[in-house]
């Protein structure tokens, strides 16, 4: 509370009492108050410092003798105009293009480098790039990463080589979205995208578990488990060798599951994705439409 | 207020004694990077560099290993001065852990020299050359000392731009170990670990030139064949390569993550992890361990460096035994059972704590004369408070936390020549004992690190061991042993046979326990052998030998030193002794304490069983591990009120009419007391309401309106160190004669046996891995006595009495005939169970009905 500081009552004036010490100690928030209480309104403010004495208050008192405003009044019709002069910014805004957003009504794409919520992608053939080596975790500076890694085994086969993630979250009210996880990744499995609607009532629906973070499936992708690209290792993965999922590989998912929607015959791309979205970005995602339908005009 | 002075107390277990480094040798100055020093004649140069905080970089290098010079990452500038006393510089940089140092030499390290940093330089680039960038998914990255040293001490960018050499991954060395040959830097430090320390080569390097590689025997694991492996893999009984109960340890001191373990594979990194120092739960050798646990759950366990206990190795079941501490039957919360009104047991109801503590106050009150059963896994504060409880709040001496075979011959010798004696022999005595006569006693099985201690005194000043059983286990060859055979029972026969100018190896034995540091190690087996304690005794006072006790489980020495013995208390007291009693009662702040001598396990479980024991209060015990476990089932089905401390549930709990459930080590501090009496105590690595046993004690107590005062560590400790040892009074060494064997009828046999390391014991649940890292069950028969039974060596061979049989592939040894060993607890031998035989009992033998793999 500088206020009075900065605007003293005048030395010798009207008598009015100061007026923002005298503000009853009803305003908002606890600690103007207490320190309204610690200095009493009766006391007059201390005294000012010569600069800002220099400085009295328009309207307490009245002009010196030997004041000029530099601006000098203006004439005829610019004169008459002069009260409503200020009205031209408004009018000459009203031809430029709107910088308004009409969130959520429309969505604008926010640029391409923006640090959206994260996602786990997959390779060309379906199996997933996180290698479960916990770097994101180990680089993040909020502690919002948490992975565990285990072992691919012939019968579980969910990313090339040995290691996959097994549990992977992330805290989303934690994530400061700094990307330093994104750096961290070996493998580019974790990325950013540019998803920003992150929003929910509970602190559970805030941490996203990897089904929830996996890129959807596209066209020509099988769903893991299943084996790598016959040949292969995962340097070739890496190097960006495998393009897509192979007829050996769609035999043993055949074999093994042979209800699995990313099969030839099987219910689509789509269906399988639906079926895979994780409990948590779905809820969230209801959520999301909830409150952009209400907040929509 | 009553000023007292302060009496000084010595604590009931004192610490050992800060060790008293040895008079230095001929000091040799040198410099190391222009800093002057000296050091004893012999130190290795980077050792000396170390203690001056100067690091060089290293891989091959283990200050408990011989020098190898492998990996030649530790190359310095070395400047001496020659025969004409100028100092010259040496041709080529030196490997400075293979350097000694001497008297005027100047050694320039990276720090200081151009010449040495590239050196380095080059090393670390030829060492990459051939290591796969799989940090990420690698076990040792973040605590990896190539990753760390290729920082440090490497180039910035590779500039190999070849096809690096490459293996499949991983090759399972054992269940536990798993081997990347890409990974390895050829440092040795694994193989020169099994055959210096460990002495068990399981794996060597194959091949050479850029073809070398770390390998097991196996041509086909290793994917060579046509070419012959170098050297050949200790084989166990079944001639398949065998699985070293140390091999953990070389996954703890590979540089690199070329071994790692099966249980730990890609379960967390080490910049997740919290670590805890720990203590060993599984045998009496207390060693230091290092806890490392994520977010409530422990992940591993390696092993911590104590130079005067474990050094810096620990057993596999040390190592990888610690999920039994949160296996699924972990009791959490307190248990009641309701009795129906025919007086069947009903089933078991969670309760609270206040309830379930009246229940048991209640049951312990009505029940009139009641018998204590601590068991044998107790931290000290436990165990004393289980023999306080006992005396104060029961009233009763009826107290023994022996649950094992055992003898009152043998409570006679602990009270004797155990109790209160602490820290007589250590392993330190080991080290410089000229002649170890092992008694019952098989270290590798029995005690881990012991046996690694034996071992090094054994390779390193030729320490003669001698064993005193029925057959030379590999263990026991491994020590260079000599075996003084001696069928089960007539131990005492052998032991007293050991007199100067004996003939043959008795003689020459007598002769070497009379030199000066000379140590009999007794194992708890001995106490079967009617007899074994007293010719102990007797050899000891004969040949002027050290004698230490070595039992198997953690808390058997802290009970000793707690008093949990019924006719001893606390601190070598003995319960005869009214002065002792006195004493005691004084401090317990009691006005008398019982004075008949209480009933040992055996008679409580018969007392348990006539009636005339109205109530049990038993703490971690299994049945199966006392002699007739069938009479113990019965004992604990029969007894009218039953209160069980546990960790998990049990064959106990499965009885019990109020469990109350206490913590495990992990989740709990507290101090195990190692066979040599030393203290070691433990903080707490998890947290946990977990409540360990003296303080769920305390709280019955309670309840029974007896005030113990031992709630908390501090106050145990407190009332330790005011109670202090005892100078007094001891009990008599034992006088039993021993018994005259009994007579083998043909088709049958003398049963020898003991436990294995790894068996299948309640600690050991829930680690496939580790289980199958353990030797096979065989029946170790002689060459006359299988032929006798009609069975082949490899055939099975069925051992029984009337009450079961067990079939085990025969195994022909050389050892006394008519003699048949069997592991005690291995699965497919549980010998208490199955046969209700102990030591030295007489079985049938035959050849079994079918052939058993």
């Amino acid at each position: 509370m500088a206020e009075p500081r900065k605007n003293p009552p005048a030395s010798g004036g009207s008598g009015k009492p100061p007026a923002k010490p005298a503000r009853p100690a009803a305003s908002s928030g606890a600690r103007p108050q207490t320190k309204a209480v610690a200095r009493p309104a009766a006391k007059p403010a201390p005294k000012p410092k010569t600069e800002v004495e220099r400085r009295s208050p328009v309207g307490d008192v009245g002009a010196p003798d030997s004041y000029t405003p530099l601006m000098q009044p203006g004439s005829g019709i610019k004169g008459l105009l002069a009260p409503v002069g200020g009205f031209g910014v408004t009018l000459s805004n009203m031809f430029r293009k709107t910088v308004t957003e009409e969130y959520p009504s429309e969505k604008v794409p926010a640029k391409p480098r923006y640090h959206g919520r994260h996602q786990l992608n997959r390779y060309a053939d379906g199996l997933e790039k996180c290698i479960g080596c916990e770097l994101c975790a180990w680089a993040c500076p909020a502690d919002a990463i948490y992975v565990e890694g285990a072992d691919n085994t012939p019968d579980n086969q969910r990313s090339p080589g040995e290691r996959f993630g097994a549990v992977y979250q992330i805290n989303y009210l934690r994530c400061i979205f700094c990307g330093l996880c994104i750096e961290a990744c070996p493998t580019r499995a974790l990325t950013m995208t540019n998803e920003y609607e992150l929003a929910g009532p509970t602190r559970a629906g805030m941490i996203w578990e990897k089904q929830d973070l996996l890129a959807p499936l596209r066209e020509g992708m099988l769903a893991a488990p299943h084996p790598m690209v016959e040949g292969t290792t995962d340097t070739e993965y890496y190097r960006g060798e495998v393009t897509h999922a192979t007829d050996a590989q769609r035999a043993w998912v055949r074999e093994h599951r042979p209800d699995d929607p990313t099969l030839p015959e099987g219910d689509g791309i789509a269906a399988a994705n639906e079926a895979a979205q994780g409990e948590t970005a779905a809820e969230m995602a209801r959520l999301v439409a909830g409150a952009n339908k209400q907040g929509s005009r | 207020m009553t000023i007292t002075s302060a009496a000084p107390t010595t604590p009931l277990v004192p610490a050992a004694p800060p060790a008293v480094p040895e008079a230095p040798a001929d000091e040799v100055t040198f410099s190391i990077d222009g800093i002057e020093t000296s050091a004893p004649k012999g130190t290795l140069v980077i050792r000396a560099a170390e203690q001056l905080g100067i690091q060089i970089p290293r891989f091959c290098d283990h200050p408990l290993l011989a020098p190898a010079g492998a990996c030649r990452q530790c190359l310095v500038e070395v400047w001496a001065p020659g025969r004409d006393g100028k100092l010259a510089k040496m041709p080529k940089p030196q490997a400075s852990c293979t350097l000694e140092v001497m008297p005027g030499m100047e050694v320039k390290t990276q720090h200081t020299s151009p010449e040495a940093d590239k050196a380095q330089h080059g090393v670390m680039e030829l060492l990459l050359i051939n290591h796969p960038l799989d940090c990420p998914v690698c076990d040792k990255g973040g605590e990896c000392p190539l990753q760390n040293q290729a920082m440090s001490n490497g180039r910035a960018s590779t500039r190999f731009v070849d096809v690096k050499r490459t293996f499949p991954k991983p090759i399972a060395v054992s269940t536990q170990i798993l081997l990347d040959r890409e990974r390895c830097v050829l440092c040795q430090r694994c193989t020169r670990f099994s055959e210096e320390i460990a002495g068990d080569t399981f794996i060597d390097l194959q091949k050479r030139g850029a073809n070398q590689q770390i390998g097991t025997f196996d041509p086909a694991v290793l994917g060579i064949e046509g070419d012959v492996p170098v050297g050949a893999a200790t084989t166990d009984t079944t001639g398949k390569p065998f699985a070293s109960y140390f091999s953990g340890n070389t996954v703890q001191i590979c540089p690199v993550g070329a071994l790692t373990s099966a249980a730990y594979r890609f379960r967390s990194r080490p910049f997740d992890l919290v670590s805890t120092p720990g203590v060993s739960e599984h045998d009496s050798n207390g060693s230091a361990l290092r806890i490392d646990h994520r977010r409530g759950v422990v992940l591993r366990r390696l092993s911590g460096e104590d130079p005067a206990v474990n050094q810096e190795w620990i057993s596999d079941k040390d190592r990888f035994a610690f999920t039994w501490q949160s296996a699924p039957d972990r009791l959490t919360t307190p248990l009641v059972r309701t009795r129906n009104a025919d007086g069947t047991r009903g089933p078991l109801e969670p309760t609270s704590w206040v309830e379930a503590l009246g229940a048991a106050a209640a049951g312990l009150r009505a029940a009139g004369a009641v018998g204590v059963l601590p068991g044998g896994r107790l931290t000290l504060e436990d165990a004393y408070a289980y023999g306080k409880f006992a005396r104060v709040a029961l009233g009763t001496n009826d107290v023994d936390g022996r649950a094992r075979p055992h003898s009152d011959e043998e409570e006679a010798f602990l009270a004797h020549r155990v109790a209160g004696r602490t820290l007589e022999v250590t392993f330190g005595d080991l080290d410089r004992a000229p002649a170890v006569l092992l008694v019952g006693l098989e270290p590798e099985e029995e005690a881990g690190v012991l046996f690694l201690r034996l071992r090094q005194a054994v390779v390193r000043h030729k320490t003669r061991v001698v064993s005193v059983a029925a057959l030379a286990s590999r263990g026991v060859e491994r020590l260079s042993g000599t075996l003084l055979a001696a069928a089960p029972g007539t131990e005492a026969e052998v032991l007293d046979g050991i007199v100067d100018g004996a003939a043959d190896e008795l003689g020459t034995t007598a002769e070497a326990l009379a030199a000066d540091g000379a140590v009999i190690l007794v194992g708890e087996r001995l106490a079967g052998v009617a007899g074994g304690f007293t010719a102990v005794l007797a050899l000891a006072e004969r040949t002027g030998a050290r004698l230490a006790w070595v039992p198997r489980r953690a808390g058997e020495r802290g009970a000793v030193e707690a008093g949990l013995l019924p006719s001893l208390l606390p601190g070598g007291r003995q319960v005869a002794d009214g002065e002792a009693r006195v004493d005691l009662a004084a401090v317990w702040d009691v006005d008398s304490l019982p004075a008949a001598p209480g009933r040992s396990t055996t008679q409580i479980i018969a007392g348990a069983r006539d009636g005339s024991l109205g109530a049990l209060v038993v703490g971690g015990l299994e049945p199966s591990d006392l002699p007739d476990p069938t009479l113990v089932r019965d004992a604990l089905d029969r007894v009218g009120f039953l209160v069980s401390l546990e960790v998990r549930a049990s064959e106990v709990t499965d009885r019990a009419d109020v469990v109350l459930p206490v913590a495990p080590p992990v989740e709990r501090s507290g101090t195990f007391v190692t066979w040599e009496g030393r203290p070691r105590p433990f903080p707490q690595a998890l947290a946990s309401h977990a409540m360990p046993d003296h303080r769920v004690l305390d709280k019955l107590a309670d309840e029974l309106g007896v005030v113990l005062g031992l709630a908390t560590l501090a106050d145990v400790h407190a009332e330790l160190d005011q109670l202090g040892g005892w100078d007094g009074a001891r009990v008599a060494a034992p006088a039993v004669t021993a018994d005259e064997p009994p007579a083998v009828a043909p088709g049958t046999a003398v049963l020898a046996t003991w436990h294995q390391l790894l068996d299948a014991g309640r600690l050991q649940t829930g680690e496939p891995h580790l289980a199958g890292t353990a030797k096979r069950a065989v029946a170790r028969v002689s060459a006359a006595t299988a032929a006798a039974a009609g069975v082949a060596d490899g055939g099975a061979l069925a051992v029984s009495t009337d009450a079961g049989t067990i079939t085990l592939p025969a195994a022909v040894t050389d050892m006394p005939d008519h003699v048949v060993w069997l592991p005690t607890n291995a699965p497919g031998s549980a010998v208490r169970d199955t046969l209700h035989a102990d030591a030295g009992d007489v079985v049938r033998i035959a050849a079994g009905s079918s052939e058993v793999v």
